[in-house]
């Protein structure tokens, strides 16, 4: 392992050569936007949001999954970089059925934070009103495929962490849509521990649990990193610890 | 087997060869065998032996003989006379009246002194059309795995790499990546285990280069496989073809059973301490398994799907070991390049773009086909020279490279010479090779409307941009096509393709927004043309923008 320093928005900053682009830029307080992405599992480079511009490539790279190299310089937040940051999210809106007034968890949702975080006031797409499914069939939570964006954490936190692989992708493109065990009711599923980790990774009202009024859920991401660093690293982290 | 053995088999072959008056070869590709060429030679074989001459006149089913159009085709050796649309009674009449009196069916007579054939220069396609695909013994007979000898028995793993890089050889999948370079690379990456894969999962509409080279000569392409794995030191091989080529599986199958029980594939190579085995997996037809993440998790068994790069295939490949992915035409350059030398191979094309390149033609021109022409060659020969021009009465309008992600070249740029370069100077690319030609009667909005519709469906739904962004795109062609799309609407499809191509994670996406744009370069009247004025105040956010930038 070697420390490597780069320059991130004018910013000199250092970094170890296994950490990402996103890792190093966080720890300094650099702001990226990320929805894909949650620490503690693998990142897949989907949503596009973390991209940022490097100096010398023709490319934008996910910030998630690009690793640092000595004096490499990097740019966050470009105009372009915010213009094509903004149209993602419009997409995203644009695609599923995202009713924040009638949600869980209005005021506590990523995408609605993201909406803000990247000025997205209004929609130019024509929306895609796409038919989808809710299953309430776990006797605990419920997926809500209307709100679902995609970003397969619950896939990857099932079979990286909990090690049961419940969900996966099944159709192409725009048709894509999170399904559980062999495409049975959620709660048919022989695999499902209910952990409830997909829940609580998810960053919108796809995965909930029951009982939750409209804005009453809050989703806490905290406990990944806890497992994650008590596996690795055989150390307790604080869980209180008010870090990001 | 050893480089003697190979040596008296060749001649084995060639003196079984010359004891026949005549040979005729039919064409038993694809687009032959979809109009009927298996009832042609059914008709051959019987008139053959009516006539009592089955042993003098062999009737040899090969590969594409390239005029796919005019299709059942039958050559006949030695004079090289060809017939077009054979059937059973014209079978009948060449065996009769060419065969046995030496006089030509006229009416059937192809004129193989037409630019289509003159005009073109074969390597990859050297033996598509001469010699029976399903013979080991026709390969070996026509200098086949005499390459792969002289690199197991003669030469050390850098110097076959030092050969091909001084070749000039570059990837024939589209992105024209230098072929030594790569090979260069996955030898440097330190593993005990490598793999050699090759991308046979055409999917551009309109393209069938591939699936001709795999029915046509198969073998060729296990030897340049072959060379590559001995080149970087690979064991395994993979050949990803799709399951919408029947044909090529089938007689790949066949090629790789005969190339293992004459010991050509398998262990100890020609008495040497190199083994390579080649299996096939089949993929199930997903445009995006031709993307080489992806191709690599399908064949791994998972979701083909990509994932970004860097890592490259050439550091992490299949099950995370380095691995080697070319398209079919590559490997299949490999041979003859060490048959005949790097310096002959880099004196043909230009010196950025040695070699040739195979297209498929087809569209509105009258030679619908396979052709193989040097590279540089002017885009004007191969359409009006080689392809014959548009039909009757209608004029050319643009011909569209590199697929989906390709773009279309209008008659200005008619003198362009086709190498990669020239083609990324006007908005296009190489691509695999697929050539669509559009004439008078085409337009050019439903041309990108085609193209996006086509990403929509292939789209594998992992990046946000392509997923949603390619059906934004298609929405906005649709509305502007049917006649209700505003200027705004035009600026905002503009404003989404440069997004999508600049932040989808593969190449699919990246590349989804070309025909649009190429259209939008040369044919920005025919989109001006559809659209509705813009009643009233107009109260979009865009309406700023779109007056400064139109």
């Amino acid at each position: 392992m070697a420390i490597l320093t780069l320059t991130i928005d004018g910013e000199q900053v250092s970094g170890k050569d296994d950490e990402s682009i996103l890792e190093i830029a966080r720890q300094h307080g650099i702001h990226i936007p990320t929805l894909c992405y949650i620490d503690g599992l693998a990142a897949v480079g989907s949503c596009r949001l973390c991209l940022v511009e490097i100096e010398g490539s023709p490319k934008l790279a996910p910030a998630c999954t690009t690793k640092p190299q000595e004096g490499m310089v990097v740019r966050t937040a470009t105009e372009r970089l915010q213009r094509h940051r903004r149209m993602i999210v419009e997409l995203l809106a644009s695609e599923g059925n995202h009713q924040c007034a009638v949600c869980v968890v209005n005021n506590h949702c990523e995408l609605q934070n993201l909406a803000y975080d990247v000025g997205l006031t209004y929609v130019r797409f024509p929306y895609l009103f796409p038919k989808k499914t809710l299953d309430a069939s776990h006797k605990d939570f419920i997926i809500d495929r209307n709100r679902c964006v995609l970003c397969t954490r619950c896939l990857r936190v099932c079979y990286e962490v909990e090690g049961a692989h419940v969900w996966d992708v099944a159709g192409r493109g725009i048709n894509c849509e999170i399904i559980s065990g062999l495409n049975q009711p959620w709660g048919d599923s022989d695999t499902c521990t209910s952990c409830g980790k997909c829940v609580l990774v998810c960053p919108t009202g796809a995965l909930i649990e029951k009982g939750e009024a409209v804005a009453e859920m809050e989703k806490k991401t905290d406990f990944l990193r806890f497992i994650v660093t008590a596996r690795k690293k055989k150390e307790w982290i604080n869980m209180d610890s008010d870090e990001e | 087997m050893t480089v003697e053995d190979l040596k008296e088999l060749a001649e084995q072959e060639q003196e079984r060869q010359r004891q026949f008056t005549h040979r005729i070869f039919y064409c038993s590709a694809a687009g032959c065998a979809s109009c009927g060429s298996s009832g042609v030679r059914n008709a051959l074989l019987k008139a053959l032996k009516e006539k009592g001459i089955e042993k003098e006149v062999s009737a040899v089913g090969t590969g594409c003989m390239g005029l796919c159009g005019e299709g059942p085709l039958v050559r006949i050796a030695p004079d090289g006379t060809m017939y077009q649309h054979v059937d059973e009674a014209v079978a009948q009449k060449i065996v009769d009246r060419h065969i046995l009196n030496g006089e030509k069916v006229s009416e059937n007579l192809v004129d193989t002194s037409s630019p289509f054939f003159s005009s073109q220069f074969k390597i990859v396609l050297e033996n598509c059309g001469s010699i029976d695909s399903e013979n080991i013994n026709e390969y070996i007979a026509a200098e086949g795995y005499a390459s792969l000898a002289k690199v197991v028995t003669e030469m050390a793993p850098g110097e076959v790499i030092d050969e091909i890089r001084k070749s000039g050889l570059r990837g024939r999948g589209g992105a024209g990546y230098p072929t030594g370079l790569k090979w260069g690379i996955v030898r440097k990456a330190a593993s005990e285990q490598k793999y050699v894969v090759c991308n046979a999962d055409e999917g551009d509409p309109g393209a069938f280069m591939d699936r001709s080279v795999l029915e046509g000569d198969p073998h060729r392409v296990l030897e340049g496989m072959a060379i590559a794995g001995y080149s970087v030191g690979a064991n395994q091989g993979y050949i990803y073809v799709r399951a919408e080529y029947p044909l090529a599986i089938e007689r790949l199958r066949l090629a790789i059973k005969h190339a293992e029980k004459q010991g050509l594939l398998g262990n100890r190579i020609f008495e040497s301490g190199f083994n390579f085995r080649i299996d096939l997996r089949i993929g199930a037809g997903a445009f995006v398994c031709g993307e080489e993440t992806a191709l690599i998790r399908s064949i791994e068994g998972k979701r083909g799907r990509p994932r970004p790069r860097p890592p490259y295939p050439a550091e992490r490949g299949l099950w995370g070991s380095p691995t080697l992915i070319n398209n079919v035409e590559t490997f299949a350059n490999i041979a003859p390049i060490i048959r005949r030398g790097s310096a002959w191979f880099a004196g043909i094309g230009t010196p950025k773009s040695a070699g040739t390149k195979v297209f498929a033609l087809a569209g509105k021109i009258r030679n619908t086909g396979l052709i193989e022409v040097p590279m540089g060659i002017p885009l004007r020969r191969i359409i009006f020279d080689i392809g014959g021009g548009t039909p009757e009465g209608t004029e050319f309008k643009a011909a569209q490279t590199g697929g989906p992600s390709g773009g279309c070249i209008p008659t200005e740029h008619l003198d362009l010479p086709v190498d990669y370069e020239s083609l990324t100077t006007v908005g296009s690319f190489m691509g695999s090779g697929g050539l669509i030609v559009m004439d008078s009667t085409s337009k050019m909005v439903e041309v990108a409307k085609y193209f996006m519709d086509f990403c929509v469906d292939e789209s594998c739904g992992k990046c946000i941009p392509c997923r949603v962004g390619t059906v934004q795109l298609y929405n906005l062609l649709d509305k502007i096509s049917r006649g209700e799309g505003t200027v705004d609407d035009l600026a905002l499809l503009q404003e989404l393709g440069t997004m999508v191509k600049e932040t989808s994670l593969c190449g699919l996406g990246q590349g989804a927004p070309n025909p649009i744009f190429s259209t939008l370069r040369f044919f920005r009247q025919e989109y001006e043309s559809l659209l509705r004025p813009v009643e009233g105040f107009v109260a979009s956010p865009n309406a700023q923008k779109t007056t400064t930038n139109a």
